[in-house]
Formats: structure tokens, sequence, C-alpha cells
């Protein structure tokens, strides 16, 4: 079947089977591998993508759920060579180890400031990322990481 | 997952004529459920009907006392909307505690209680506020509705409209979650009502029941202390890895007192 979405603010569409997954949707067909799969159970939350503004787990969305859908993956943040401020308090807290979980703990956080607003204290964030798994348990600089990006996206 | 045939029907006429001349079709809300069940190939529905677009299913109204809830309102939207906040605060919170944030943006309602996880949270809320589940056929009594273990008073093609809350004098839900699945390994729901007092628990047992005897020592006086000798079934308890049967009876009844506590 085919599916037409708005993925990164630009068009796309694809042939899919009813059983795509949006996550392999993105990863085999759009070649978008910054979104990942963990667990592929909808425990870890490395395949967060934004659809429609609200964070999701893209291995537990079929492709076609999304047509008609915006869709927004760790690839569409920055703006160029300019990271978004997010991403930029990541790199700057050493928000990461292995990097595996940071796309998804990036979109979440993007989430938690759309519902939280960007004065977040640390008990919120962790609270909010409860769907979000560091198997390197790195979730110190991840939390530090998300307050300061949320106070950046104002500036 | 096995490969089968989707549809995205616009309204609920055209989603009950596809799962009618489905062979094996199945409804899908946010999938939250369904999709992993697929993907373990514990599920392989010939036909999936996704609910997705159909706009008459969404939406949260308030009507005087009652609470009517969409079918296809997401546990997000129901924690953040402010007339469930007003009305029944406990029921926001509830929804607000369901999963992780990105499993409540596509998680609904309809699609919780049609599936009737013995430890999902819903059911408790909708026995104990005395809610009424409204198909495209009928209305059925929250009481009624949860029948056994997944298994619900639903036909097979049958689908959930919505869900009318009565708004309750005060209510309140404790859950003592699992911290991997946040699922409830036991979760106590109780309301003060023009009725009289009125409880259920989810998680303890196969399926989510109403706590009559519970009811009664909170009739005649509803306070924690009524409860202080309540003894759980044990051997109706649910009993795996995460607890003990003798723990969840145990868990019931300190659930229920924090529960009743926080109504006050």
């Amino acid at each position: 079947m085919k599916i037409d979405l708005t993925v990164n603010g630009q068009a796309a569409s694809g042939e899919v089977e009813a059983r795509t997954l949006l996550v392999d949707f993105l990863r085999e067909q759009l070649r978008l591998t910054g979104t990942h799969v963990g667990c592929d159970t909808s425990q870890c939350g490395a395949c967060v993508v934004m659809v429609d503004g609200k964070s999701v787990k893209s291995c537990t969305m079929l492709a076609a759920m999304a047509g008609g859908c915006d869709v927004t993956t760790i690839e569409g943040l920055a703006n160029g060579a300019e990271l978004h401020p997010m991403q930029q308090a990541f790199m700057d807290n050493h928000g990461l180890q292995c990097g595996f979980c940071t796309p998804g703990m990036v979109m979440s956080g993007l989430d938690i400031v759309n519902r939280h607003g960007r004065e977040l204290d640390a008990a919120t964030v962790r609270r909010e990322l409860n769907g979000n798994i560091c198997r390197c348990t790195g979730y110190q600089n991840i939390v530090k990481s998300i307050r300061e990006g949320a106070r950046a996206m104002g500036d | 997952m096995y490969s089968f045939s989707y549809h995205r029907p616009a309204s609920v006429a055209e989603a009950s004529d596809l799962i009618a001349n489905a062979a094996d079709g199945k409804l899908v809300a946010g999938g939250q459920t369904l999709l992993p069940t697929m993907k373990h190939r514990l599920a392989s529905p010939s036909d999936v009907i996704d609910l997705g677009a159909i706009a008459e299913l969404g939406g949260i109204v308030v009507n005087g006392n009652i609470v009517t809830i969409g079918a296809m309102t997401s546990h997000a939207e129901v924690a953040a909307s402010g007339e469930v906040q007003e009305a029944i605060p406990a029921l926001a919170a509830l929804a607000g505690n369901i999963g992780d944030p990105a499993v409540r943006n596509r998680g609904t309602i309809g699609g919780s209680i049609a599936n009737n996880d013995p430890a999902a949270d819903y059911p408790a809320a909708i026995i104990a506020l005395g809610a009424t589940v409204r198909t495209n056929r009928r209305e059925i009594a929250g009481e009624d509705f949860f029948t056994g273990m997944f298994e619900t008073a639903l036909e097979e093609d049958e689908i959930i409209v919505a869900v009318d809350f009565p708004r309750p004098e005060a209510a309140a839900y404790m859950k003592f979650e699992n911290p991997a699945s946040r699922y409830a390994m036991v979760g106590v729901f109780v309301a003060r009502t023009g009725g009289g007092a009125r409880a259920a628990v989810t998680g303890a047992t196969d399926c989510a029941h109403r706590a009559y005897r519970m009811e009664e020592a909170l009739a005649k006086d509803f306070s924690p202390t009524a409860l202080a000798d309540f003894e759980a079934p044990v051997d109706r308890m649910n009993a795996d890895i995460h607890a003990s049967a003798e723990y969840r009876a145990h868990l019931v009844r300190v659930m229920a007192q924090r529960a009743v506590a926080a109504c006050a």
C-alpha cells in the first residue's frame, strides 16, 4: 500500500506493507537511521519520534497509521550545521555515553518542554523520562542536558 | 508480525461493516497492546481496522454531572483535560500515570477497556465510578462490562463509542505499580457518590472487580480506619514473580486505605 506523509518538513511517500512499522519505514526506506530500535517492545524509547507534535514510540505504530501525519525525527532538528539547542545541550553536558538512546532522549526532552515549559526541575524530567531507558545508566547528565536544553530553547 | 489487510474507515458505520465482514478482524485504537501482541505472533488477525481517523470517537464533553470521554481519547488528553481535572481529578490523575508519556500519547480509553488487561488502570475507575460504556449498539453498565481475564461483554464486532462517567463527590485511585511496566500490581479506586461508597480493585485477580465488602465497611465509616481489618481473599489473588498472593492481598488493603485517605 502507498502512504503519503510529511517527514521533517518535506513530503515523503513510500510503498509499504500493512505490517511495516513506522520506525522501519523511516530507517529502511527513507534511510533516516538516526531513530533507533533498542527493544522493539515499546519499553526503551530509543525510537521516539514526533507525530503531529506528540512523542510516540515509532516501533509501536504502523507506518500506515502515520499516513497524512507530520513526523519529525532527530534528523529534522538541526538547522544545517547548527545543532538544535537540545542537541547542543547534550553535547555540552556529556549527555550521552554510547549514544544509542540519545535520539529518543532528545525527542522526549522536546516533548517534556512542550508540556511543561522551559523551567524544568530534575524531578519532573526524571518522571517524564520513565519511558526512555539508558543502558549506560547515564541519567545524571541526560537530566542535566534536558534542563539546560529547555532553558536554551528560549534564547 | 504476520501480514494482514489494513483499513482506515472514516466513520463508525464503515468500521462496523469492515469488522463484520472480515474473516478474523481486529479493531485497533492506539495499538499499544495489539501491536506488541502481533509482533509476538500471539495475535494474527486477517484484517486490522484502524479507528484513528474516526472523528466522532474523540473528544471530552461535560454535560451537567456526566463526563463523556470518546473511545479514541488518548490517556494524555484525559490527563491534560481541564474539564476532567475539575470534575473527576482522580480520573485525570489515573490517566496521567498509565505507561509512559509516549504510550499515553497513543493509548486510548476505548482500547484499554476493550482489551481488559487484568492489571489495567481504567477498569477500576469505570467500575468504581459507576460509569456506562456506550457502544454502537447499546449501553453497558461499567460493572457488567469486564467479564474475565481479557474478556468483556462486547460482541465480536461491537465498537465502543464513549464512556459516560458520573461526577462523584470525591474519588481517588491508588496503585502499587510494577516499576518496569507501570501496570498495577494492585490498584484500588474508591469513590464517595450520592449512591454511597463504591470501590473497585484491579491487578489483584483475573479481572478488575467491584469490592462489595470494602464498600460495606466504607458505608458505615468512610475512613481509612474502617478498612483496618479488611482482608482480601488470598485464594483469589494473582501470584507471579512480582508478588505473591499474600502480598497482593496485603496491598489491596493498603492501597484502599490510602485511596480513602486521599478522598478527604
